[in-house]
């Protein structure tokens, strides 16, 4: 088969569009601004001095730069490690360890279904789904209730049990697509040459595979990461808490310290950004989910 | 109808590549023209630039007396047949044929009219009310054809349309497009790389190679004479043995010494290939005058008849086409014979035809 | 013993029955064709030998042991996948290489066997490279190459050819054919190619719906098909089907035309019949007693012959003829028969009713 030439020339085309262009720029632009603005308003109040924060009219620019609300963030005041900091340090390690966990269950998971033939595959399919239909947040009570039974309240493995619980699902619909992607007849081959099926799945597929566990990763880790209402429900003691309660037990009382609510939000999301940089590449391949074939 | 005139088309992609190189084809107003060569040759593009899918990058096309270069598909007046069918999956049969006219704002009698007209044209009675997931990909392409008809326009382009269907159905269609097309004096540029579909369908062939034309001619011309060393081997199955002759005492010969008929006109040069059809040459016992020795490779039992693969002195693999009572075994020693009239001659290194 | 047997294969994927009952018996050391057109079951019987594909019932065996329980990858079978299945991150030295590794073979064996195998189809040039940078052709000798680097009890071969265009199609056809024989290996090969499968095969067994056809040399399949179904799957152009019903020593056609009946004929007078009439066994160049008359309604020329299309009422005849054969469509004209060369089926079971001569 010839490799179809991909840059194709475009279609003769009628006239008159300078307007149209213009007019679509600037809708682009104020729609932009919109979704912009609150993310830059949050950067700017993170190194805004206090008296600025709360400077009316508000303060768009010139004002003076302070990285104290950062030092803030990390620093406590007796100058050990801030609660946040330790609240920041919980979340990577449950959003991380629930994300390897729900990736390990999920995709062997996902490759049976794929491969093999499974009495009442597509209900079983779809149950798998359906525990996505609801909000989480349906079945918090029941959750609690239980994990108090199970002593798991106020600790890391309750939290990571339950967020795995949520990414596995997830974790098996993306990587079935994946897998489905990739031909059986490798592995049919490899058998052949004789080798054992697992055999074959680990040395031909998985690594054809690595696009798409990175793409399902980023996404059960940012749910990970974000998650708030079980974070809150099953977790009380700053030992334990994670950093979305965290940050916002900083809102409330009768002064709001908003330069290190800025502050922790920006360190907050920082390292969901860099991580999905770094698998920008293979983020590609997952958004489009094998849609369009042939 | 209308004829095709296509000058100087030139088609190059902002990498650089030519995909269409000066391209000059005439399609007479009725005639059933067939683009033939491999995958990448630019026969599609060719047919696309036609159809207003894409800008060439210089060069003319009309269709009829009208220039067609800054019109859109839609004002060409042409229906075009692609390889995938493209029928509208969630309507039924009728409703894809009537599909078109009605988006041209037909009144409702006349798009009746029209649909029941290519209906009986193609037999599709049974399967009008049918959807497309509920029809065979010979009862898919025959609905793509019939929408193609509905809107009578000047000119048809087919785009491979019958490289998904098994080789059944595709003899089937073959005659059946043929037919149709006689039947209505249709214009149709007829895309393909299957050399049995454009011998068999075109009135006349354009081969084409690399975005160049290499020979334009009917069926019958392309096969006897075809214009280079490209067409020889493309065109023909089994495909026409290539072999090395020279011109010794104003004789042909071939490796080994076989001898050849010559022809008129034949340069007086080295380096010369001769083309010679399997059906031109015949397998007897070895030491038969004028013919070179081989042993059998393989004996293609075909039914009607055996096409012998023999390893020549100086040739492998020459393809001679038996009669089905023929009994040569497989290893045996055996003498290549030519018969019948002059071969075409091309020259080694030009790869044109030369006598 | 290269032998490969399968004995009432029978598998169900769901509804569909892909295989209802399949018995085959490969010799040792010949190019066995399996032909059937999509659908009927081919692909499943060779996953089933090979192991792939797990049975409802039936059993196979290979070299006279019953393998049926077994793994793939301890039936000592070799196989090429329709669309080659080449390692994408592998070279292509490791990927003919791959079943070697598995056997643990010293390095020096691999290295060896595979530059053997590289030289025997031509690929010395490209073991460096990857998949991805081959065309379809190169894959395809690199798919064979990693089948052919061992010796194993039987080659598999799944429409190997299929994808590649016309020209490297026949070169493919005469090579395979050449390694076969001198390999003396048993192959089974797979295809839908009616031509690939007369062309090369030693053996053909047709295929329809899940069972066995007919098994036969190419020419005993295409001059005694046991049914009307392999008469029309086998042989091109198509076999040109006409109904009809015997009246004593005649054949009286739905559309009207008669002809003498066959010798070696049995059926009644009155029994719906079909008359299978090959392309070659017509003519309308030549005069004969025996003619149907019809109407061109078409001609294809190909090259070395022409085939005209003659309608007889609603019914279709296809007749070779000489390149230059001149007719119009709307022509009226005489077909003449060679009923000795005729079929006769019956209508409804589709079995044939002649013992055709020769």
């Amino acid at each position: 088969m010839a490799r179809s030439l991909v840059v194709r020339a475009r279609p003769a085309r009628s006239s008159g569009g300078r307007v149209r262009r213009l007019v679509e720029v600037v809708l682009l632009a104020v729609l932009a601004a919109a979704m912009l603005f609150p993310v830059l308003w949050m950067l700017e109040t993170s190194v805004k001095e206090n008296r600025d924060v709360y400077a009316v009219p508000a303060k768009l620019v010139g004002f003076d730069i302070t990285l104290d609300h950062y030092r803030d963030v990390f620093v406590g005041p007796a100058g050990g490690a801030s609660d946040l900091s330790v609240a920041l340090l919980n979340s990577v390690v449950v959003a991380g360890a629930s994300t390897v966990l729900a990736t390990v269950l999920g995709v062997p998971a996902a490759w049976a279904y794929s491969r093999f033939t499974l009495r009442a595959k597509k209900d079983q399919l779809f149950f798998i789904l359906s525990t996505r239909f609801m909000p989480p947040v349906v079945v918090v009570i029941p959750i609690f209730l239980m994990y108090r039974q199970l002593g798991l309240i106020d600790t890391q493995l309750g939290l990571i049990l339950i967020y795995t619980a949520f990414n596995v699902p997830f974790t098996i619909w993306m990587m079935k697509g994946f897998v489905d992607q990739v031909p059986s007849e490798y592995e049919d081959a490899a058998m052949l040459d004789g080798h054992t099926r697992f055999q074959a799945f680990r040395r031909i597929t998985l690594p054809l595979l690595l696009p798409g566990i990175a793409a399902t990763a980023v996404f059960a880790l940012i749910f990970s990461w974000n998650e708030f209402v079980y974070a809150i429900f099953l977790t009380s003691s700053q030992e334990v808490r994670t950093a979305p309660p965290a940050i916002a037990g900083l809102i409330g009382g009768t002064t709001v310290d908003w330069g290190l609510v800025a502050a922790s939000a920006c360190v907050f999301a920082l390292p969901v950004l860099v991580f999905a940089y770094l698998v920008r590449k293979h983020l590609v391949a997952g958004v489009t989910l094998g849609a369009v074939r042939r | 109808m209308a004829g095709i005139e296509i000058t100087s088309l030139h088609m190059r992609y902002p990498d650089g590549t030519v995909a269409v190189d000066e391209v000059d084809l005439s399609v007479g107003d009725g005639e059933l023209f067939v683009m033939l060569g491999p995958s990448g040759c630019g026969k599609t593009t060719t047919l696309r630039a036609v159809a207003g899918l894409e800008r060439q990058t210089s060069g003319t096309i009309h269709i009829g007396d009208t220039l067609v270069d800054d019109l859109p598909p839609g004002e060409r007046d042409i229906a075009m047949v692609f390889q995938f069918y493209a029928l509208y999956p969630h309507l039924k049969a009728r409703d894809n044929l009537a599909f078109p006219l009605r988006a041209e704002g037909l009144p409702e009698p006349e798009v009746r009219r029209r649909v029941d007209e290519a209906a009986r044209m193609l037999q599709l009675g049974p399967l009008m009310d049918r959807r497309p997931q509920r029809l065979s990909g010979g009862e898919q392409q025959r609905v793509a054809l019939a929408r193609a008809l509905v809107r009578r326009p000047r000119a048809f382009l087919m785009d491979e349309p019958l490289t998904n269907l098994d080789a059944e159905q595709r003899a089937d269609m073959r005659s059946q497009i043929k037919h149709l097309q006689g039947e209505l004096g249709a214009t149709m540029v007829y895309v393909t790389h299957d050399q049995v579909e454009a011998m068999s369908l075109g009135h006349r062939i354009a081969v084409l190679n690399q975005g160049r034309v290499e020979q334009i001619g009917t069926p019958m011309e392309v096969y006897d004479r075809p214009a280079s060393l490209f067409c020889a081997a493309f065109i023909g199955s089994p495909p026409m043995n290539l072999l090395d002759v020279e011109v010794a005492d104003g004789s042909l010969r071939g490796q080994g010494g076989l001898a050849l008929p010559v022809p008129p006109g034949l340069p007086d040069r080295r380096a010369l290939v001769a083309g010679v059809r399997p059906e031109a040459l015949e397998v007897t016992a070895p030491g038969a005058d004028g013919a070179v020795r081989g042993r059998v490779v393989s004996a293609e039992v075909l039914g009607d008849e055996i096409i012998y693969v023999v390893d020549c002195d100086g040739q492998r693999d020459v393809r001679v086409r038996m009669a089905p009572t023929a009994r040569f075994a497989v290893e045996a020693p055996v003498g290549v014979r030519h018969v019948g009239g002059p071969p075409p001659v091309y020259d080694r290194d030009s790869e044109r035809l030369v006598a | 013993m290269g032998t490969v047997a399968t004995y009432g294969l029978k598998k169900a994927f769901g509804e569909v029955q892909a295989l209802d009952g399949v018995d085959l018996e490969v010799p040792d050391g010949s190019f066995f064709v399996v032909l059937g057109p999509s659908g009927a079951g081919k692909t499943t019987t060779l996953r089933a030998i090979a192991g792939l594909e797990k049975l409802d019932a039936g059993s196979v065996h290979l070299g006279g042991r019953d393998v049926t329980g077994q793994t793939p990858g301890t039936r000592d079978l070799a196989m090429v996948f329709q669309n080659y299945a080449l390692y994408p991150r592998h070279t292509v030295f490791e990927n003919i290489a791959s079943p070697l590794r598995v056997r643990r073979d010293s390095s020096s064996d691999v290295a060896t066997a595979v530059d053997d195998v590289a030289r025997l189809l031509h690929i010395e040039r490209l073991l460096q490279r990857r998949p991805a940078q081959l065309s379809g052709g190169e894959m395809q000798r690199v798919a064979l190459a990693r089948a052919l680097v061992r010796r194993p009890h039987a080659f598999l071969m799944d429409e190997p050819l299929t994808n590649l265009d016309l020209k490297l199609r026949v070169e493919m056809r005469t090579e395979l054919t050449r390694i076969h024989r001198s390999l003396r290996g048993t192959f089974v090969y797979v295809t839908n190619d009616q031509v690939e499968a007369m062309s090369m095969a030693d053996q053909v067994a047709v295929l329809k719906d899940g069972k066995v056809q007919q098994v036969g040399t190419p020419s005993e399949v295409y001059e005694r098909p046991v049914n009307r179904w392999v008469a029309s799957f086998v042989g091109s152009p198509r076999i040109s089907l006409l109904a009809c019903h015997a009246d004593e020593d005649r054949l009286v056609g739905a559309q009207g035309w008669t002809l003498p009946r066959p010798r070696r004929t049995t059926a009644e007078t009155g029994r719906p019949l079909l008359l299978g009439l090959r392309a070659e066994d017509l003519s309308v160049e030549r005069r004969g007693e025996a003619t149907v008359e019809g109407e061109v309604y078409g001609l294809e020329p190909l090259g070395d012959h022409t085939l005209v299309d003659v309608k007889v009422g609603t019914e279709m005849l296809k007749v070779k003829a000489r390149p230059t054969v001149a007719g119009r469509p709307g022509e009226r004209l005489s077909v003449t028969v060679d009923m000795d060369r005729a079929h006769v089926f019956d209508a409804g079971t589709g079995l044939a009713l002649t013992e055709a001569a020769r």
